[in-house]
């Protein structure tokens, strides 16, 4: 994969150089050490490496969670550091969906309440949020189950319903930390089939940070980082294999 | 999201009722305690507040409260009335007297001894009889509380059961006869003793005899005079001290604040409930966003803005505040009218509520702003490490 200039319009995430240091009183830990990184639109890249190779620092800076110490940074053409503070909350929200680790869905909240928090953020009336968020639940197969607490789903379905929430309003970039981590073998790559399935969209870019091996045919190109740098980037052989399959 | 917001508070069940119950529990003990206090501080000026007449209350200027009687000399009525200002000037005394009653039993009690002639100073209620009955030989009004306690007869002259003392009975006052010739309702004084009616001069008769009787003086002021003026003439030239109703009910309460530790007894109640309410709603709160922060922290990630989750704690805060406070001044409110009339000093003013509604705002108020901070401090990055 090359990198190409960070503003190339099919370029949905371009990322040269980039840098990022931890300080906390004396100590500094250097989590990327002049990172580069290119996701065109409709492709699903896996970023792999060991523990504290800076994987999520990478993704955190890419959807404006964190600020960058150097480098060059596009997402959708946007420098989201380029943003103040509610310009970048904005832009996350229109812009970038999230799958999370552990789910982070609100418990006291129904599974369709859950999905339609991003709706409801961006100002879409309660009523047409729910309808879309249980059409969004629906295409991760779990209709009829819009009711339910997430305490009653399984940590398969809880992971559905978190897919669902991320892409309800249509993000550009779905950013995905470990989302198997949390499940069994089966049941994460399930999941994985389906974030590819409904991730991997015309206009959408999807960034998947895993240690998971078993799910790497699903990538488009799987991103290796040590030690803050991407140290190589590979497609995956049988990738179209499994997703035909 | 402000439904959400609720949802997350409704429907952590466990802690919302947790909160509800600190709240509630820190109003009841703030507003309880407070009613209790000012019941307790009314009754010290129960009578100023009976006796509407008097435009002035004039008194020794060494008298620090309504019940520190600093007696007068008799000519201080007519040195009164010289005053150009005053319309009429009566002399009033106040007094606690031995009661022997029919059956036997003793009871101290406030004898008050108004004017024969215009009988200013009377009860502002009569329930049977009539304050001009007072010039009936021997005749002495009962308050209606002391009627049913303190004066209810157990062995009755007659014979038969045990009943209250009624229009008709006798008593002595002082080993002198007294006749109950009516039943008035008076404010119940702060030491509790059955309050009796007479007139100055009877009063007087009953009481042991000293060289200075009168009490106090009452006194009118004639229509367009300078209230301020008649008080400073009255300080110059009688040397006494005159005082307008509030202003002697403001220095009888004055002297209970200062000089006692009332204050402080009930104060300190007042602040153990502020604090439990901080122990354990203000904590139970704070918890409460603690244990939401991951989601808020999500929210934050997703695009909530800093205001939309600012507004959903302050939101949360404010419900369980409004609840509790309200559970609680119900209990307050219920705990008052179930006590039985005269038994134990309640009086809740507006006020009560309001204070007890800014120390709830204050409870919740300082725990919101410590979740807030933890909100506002929330790094939405943190949720990508599983914190």
């Amino acid at each position: 994969m090359m990198i190409a200039t960070p503003t190339s319009p099919e370029i949905a995430v371009g990322a040269r150089g980039i840098e990022k240091v931890y300080v906390t009183g004396d100590t500094r830990v250097t989590a990327l050490r002049g990172a580069d990184l290119e996701v065109r639109s409709g492709e699903l890249v896996m970023l792999v490496g060991p523990s504290g190779c800076g994987k999520t620092s990478l993704i955190s800076i890419i959807a404006g969670l964190l600020r960058r110490d150097s480098g060059e940074l596009a997402v959708l053409g946007q420098d989201p550091q380029a943003l103040t503070n509610e310009q970048r909350t904005s832009w996350r929200l229109r812009h970038i969906g999230f799958v999370f680790q552990q789910f982070n869905l609100i418990p006291t909240l129904s599974i369709a309440e859950n999905v339609a928090i991003p709706l409801i953020l961006q100002g879409t009336d309660r009523r047409t949020a729910c309808q879309r968020a249980k059409e969004a639940l629906a295409e991760v197969g779990l209709e009829g189950r819009e009711s339910s607490g997430p305490n009653l789903l399984s940590g398969g379905q809880q992971q559905r319903v978190a897919i669902a929430r991320a892409l309800v309003n249509g993000p550009s970039v779905l950013v995905c930390d470990e989302p198997t981590s949390a499940l069994d073998g089966h049941t994460g790559l399930r999941i994985m089939e389906l974030v590819a399935r409904v991730g991997r969209r015309p206009g959408r870019a999807a960034i998947i940070v895993t240690h998971d091996e078993r799910i790497f045919h699903l990538a488009d190109h799987i991103v290796h980082m040590d030690d803050g740098r991407v140290d190589r980037i590979e497609r995956p052989p049988s990738r179209t294999h499994h997703v035909a399959t | 999201m402000p439904i959400f917001a609720l949802k997350m508070l409704f429907g952590d069940s466990a802690r919302f009722y947790g909160m509800l119950l600190g709240l509630a529990f820190s109003t009841l003990l703030i507003s309880q305690q407070a009613s209790i206090f000012v019941g307790l501080m009314t009754r010290t000026f129960g009578f100023i507040t009976d006796t509407q007449q008097p435009d002035l209350w004039i008194a020794d200027p060494v008298q620090r409260f309504l019940d520190d009687n600093k007696p007068l000399r008799s000519t201080a009525v007519q040195r009164i009335r010289s005053i150009e200002g005053i319309d009429w000037a009566v002399p009033l005394y106040k007094g606690l007297l031995s009661v022997a009653l029919p059956d036997g039993k003793r009871q101290m009690s406030q004898v008050i001894g108004i004017d024969d002639a215009s009988l200013i100073g009377g009860p502002a209620t009569m329930l049977e009889g009539s304050l001009t009955d007072l010039r009936k030989p021997d005749a002495i009004i009962v308050d209606v509380r002391a009627t049913k306690r303190e004066f209810r007869l157990t062995n009755p002259p007659e014979g038969g059961p045990p009943r209250d003392l009624r229009v008709g009975d006798s008593m002595e006052l002082n080993d002198r006869r007294a006749e109950v010739v009516g039943i008035c309702r008076a404010t119940q004084t702060f030491q509790s003793q059955p309050v009796i009616y007479t007139t100055y001069n009877r009063a007087i008769g009953f009481a042991p005899r000293e060289r200075r009787m009168v009490t106090m003086v009452l006194a009118g002021l004639t229509a367009g005079a300078d209230e301020h003026q008649v008080v400073a003439d009255i300080d110059e030239r009688t040397g006494l001290a005159a005082y307008t109703g509030p202003e002697f009910e403001e220095k009888t309460v004055g002297y209970w604040m200062s000089e006692t530790g009332i204050p402080i007894n009930f104060g300190t109640a007042i602040l153990l409930g502020f604090f439990v309410g901080i122990a354990v709603a203000g904590q139970m709160f704070y918890n409460f966003v603690l244990d939401n922060l991951k989601y808020f922290g999500a929210m934050k990630a997703m695009g909530a803005s800093r205001r939309t989750l600012l507004g959903m704690v302050v939101l949360q805060a404010s419900t369980v505040a409004f609840l509790g406070f309200g559970i609680g001044i119900g209990l307050t409110s219920a705990f008052g009218i179930s006590l039985p009339e005269g038994r134990l000093a309640f009086r809740m003013v507006w006020q009560i509520p309001l204070m007890a509604a800014c120390a709830v705002t204050v409870i919740c108020a300082l725990s919101a702003a410590l979740g807030l901070w933890r909100v506002i401090r929330l790094d939405p990055a943190d949720v990508f490490q599983g914190t």
